[in-house]
């Protein structure tokens, strides 16, 4: 069995990014916090390959550097989501109609309401910017999104025959979910969790370009698009190139995302939403 | 009907409750006392206690709720602490602004979504479907704030066909006023058009396979006639939940895309709240757009049981 192309693109576009944040722990082109005012707004050239910010920063190390802000940000919201998320809709499902789950269905929906912007305005109203108040922003947005799909597909393993068998076997409900249920819907999870890692590094980036994510001197895509904003008509690749990097990193994920469910399951339609 | 209308409007305002409960709790109870929280360190203790007498926080914490839901509810949403003028002005002010562009955007999703979602249904797995779908990959990642960035670079830097930022108000006549809300709108709506355009072609191709489809080819209608006839009402199911979250998106979005285009709308007022400290603003205007966000989904919830009447039997 061949693999999709879209996985392999998919997945080539994000080890260029997950390997660019990587390096960046040990080598970037040249040290971001070197401020050269003279070199500023250089345009790509062999010298600085993605040439040069409003304070002579070499953007290709920002990119890299951002890429780390993105993909951690993004990693442990998911991360937040799925953990909080799964084992609320595993319960609910094996409780189904009760009143439990009832009310973590009708929570999940209670926090559908606050779109992830706005609890960051109200985290960071209360609290103060930073990284940390957007991943625990956009975390809480996924809890739902995982609750959600993981009770709708545990549902439909729970009237299966080897969950009766498990049943009368004498497991309790909490071990056959874990046991039983968790392992079938995992590449639900594994797909669900490369869409909301997508949609983490798109609402990152929103975050730190509204000034309620990454703070300075932490690099950010999104603040490197906030720093070009008045510079664009000047020098537009210190607009165009943070924002090719989302656009690619994005896009990297949502293919691999759909390659990922068409190699895993051909049947599994996942709502995109 | 009556049931589902009643069972649907009990959920709503349980559903507003718990949110403004949330809220408050967020934004009045955690901070300690807001009062020297809005006034900063620096404070003198005299000055925080006289803005707490003002502002009423002397009163038990439950009776406080209970004054800020009762006054939300006449429409009185306190004073502004740093405008000392009644924050429901300052909403009303800045809603000629955010909803128009909200509807706007959700127009500009529609009639974009709607043709391209149907065209790549209809022509599935060919050329036309290819390249559809590549359009709508790539614009649900493109961040619309960066696509806002562009558009102004092209329309209002170098073509000059308008202004790159600022609103004239309606005062001066509808069109200068919308002529000023069409690129932030078209940069909203662009990435929500090409999901709601994926989930209409979806949606679509799974009317196609349905019996129904079949039995009205089996009568001569064409598979043209068929899909328009038949398929798209019935698809509009899934769709119409879709529009009902993204108008959420484009309200909540629009707070981004202000900021680019210096719109004077919601998204300007609560950073200005934030900066300075308003929790009063702070509260009520993430209290309106939840509001909002929850009185949109029941109103889908009703539009729903009126297109299929399976639904209401299940509530």
């Amino acid at each position: 069995m061949s693999l999709p192309r879209t996985l392999i693109l998919g997945a080539l576009l994000t080890a260029l990014f997950l390997g660019g944040a990587l390096l960046s722990f040990v080598w970037t082109p040249y040290d971001i916090e070197l401020l050269d005012i003279p070199n500023r707004l250089h345009a790509p050239d062999a010298v600085n390959w993605l040439g040069t910010d409003h304070l002579g920063r070499d953007i290709l190390s920002m990119i890299m550097m951002g890429a780390r802000t993105s993909i951690a940000v993004a990693l442990l919201a998911v991360g937040i989501g799925m953990g909080i998320g799964v084992p609320l809709g595993l319960t609910a499902a094996a409780r189904r109609g009760s009143l439990l789950d009832e009310v973590i269905m009708r929570g999940n929906d209670l926090i559908f309401a606050f779109p992830s912007l706005v609890i960051a305005i109200l985290i960071t109203a209360v609290f103060g910017a930073g990284a940390s108040n957007a991943i625990i922003a956009i975390g809480i947005f996924n809890i739902p999104v995982f609750a959600r799909v993981t009770r709708g597909a545990a549902l439909s393993f729970w009237s299966r025959d080897f969950i009766l068998a498990a049943r009368v076997a004498g497991k309790n409900k909490a071990r056959i979910s874990v046991e039983h249920i968790l392992p079938n819907i995992a590449n639900l999870l594994i797909v669900q969790g490369t869409i909301q890692f997508s949609l983490g590094i798109l609402a990152e980036a929103a975050l730190s370009y509204i000034g309620l994510g990454a703070q300075p001197p932490t690099a950010s895509w999104g603040r490197m698009l906030a720093d070009a904003q008045t510079l664009a008509s000047i020098a537009p690749h210190v607009a165009l190139i943070p924002g090719l990097a989302i656009v690619l990193m994005v896009l990297g994920l949502n293919l691999m995302g759909d390659g990922l469910r068409d190699l895993l399951d051909p049947r599994i339609r996942v709502a995109r939403t | 009907m009556i049931r589902y209308t009643v069972g649907r409007l009990l959920s709503l305002c349980l559903s507003l409750i718990v949110a403004s409960m949330v809220i408050f709790t967020v934004v009045e109870v955690v901070p300690g006392d807001p009062a020297a929280y809005m006034l900063g360190v620096n404070a003198r203790p005299d000055t925080v206690a006289a803005l707490r007498a003002e502002l009423g926080l002397d009163v038990p914490k439950v009776q406080r709720y209970l004054d800020w839901t009762a006054g939300m509810l006449q429409g009185d949403f306190g004073r502004s602490y740093t405008y000392r003028t009644p924050v429901s002005q300052m909403i009303l002010d800045r809603m000629v602004v955010s909803l128009p562009l909200a509807v706007l955007a959700l127009a500009l999703t529609v009639v974009i979504a709607f043709p391209a979602g149907i065209y790549a249904a209809s022509r599935r797995g060919k050329l036309g479907d290819a390249g559809v779908m590549g359009a709508t990959q790539l614009g649900v990642a493109v961040p619309n704030f960066w696509f806002a960035m562009i558009l102004v670079l092209v329309f209002a830097v170098n073509l000059r066909w308008v202004s790159a930022g600022g609103f004239p108000g309606w005062g001066n006549g509808v069109w200068p006023g919308l002529k000023a809300l069409i690129l932030p709108a078209v940069a909203l709506a662009l990435p929500q058009a090409a999901i709601l355009a994926r989930v209409m072609r979806s949606s679509l191709l799974d009317m196609l396979g349905e019996d129904f489809i079949r039995t009205a080819r089996a009568k001569g209608l064409s598979r043209r006639q068929a899909l328009w006839r038949h398929a798209v009402r019935n698809a509009l199911i899934p769709v119409l939940t879709i529009i009902g979250l993204q108008f959420s998106f484009l309200l909540a979005g629009g707070i981004v895309i202000e900021q680019i285009f210096y719109l004077p709308g919601l998204g300007r007022l609560i950073f200005q709240a934030i900066s300075s400290r308003d929790l009063i603003v702070v509260e009520s205007v993430v209290m309106l757009l939840v509001g909002l966000v929850i009185v949109v989904n029941f109103a889908v919830d009703l539009a729903y049981a009126l297109v299929d009447p399976r639904l209401r039997v299940r509530a």
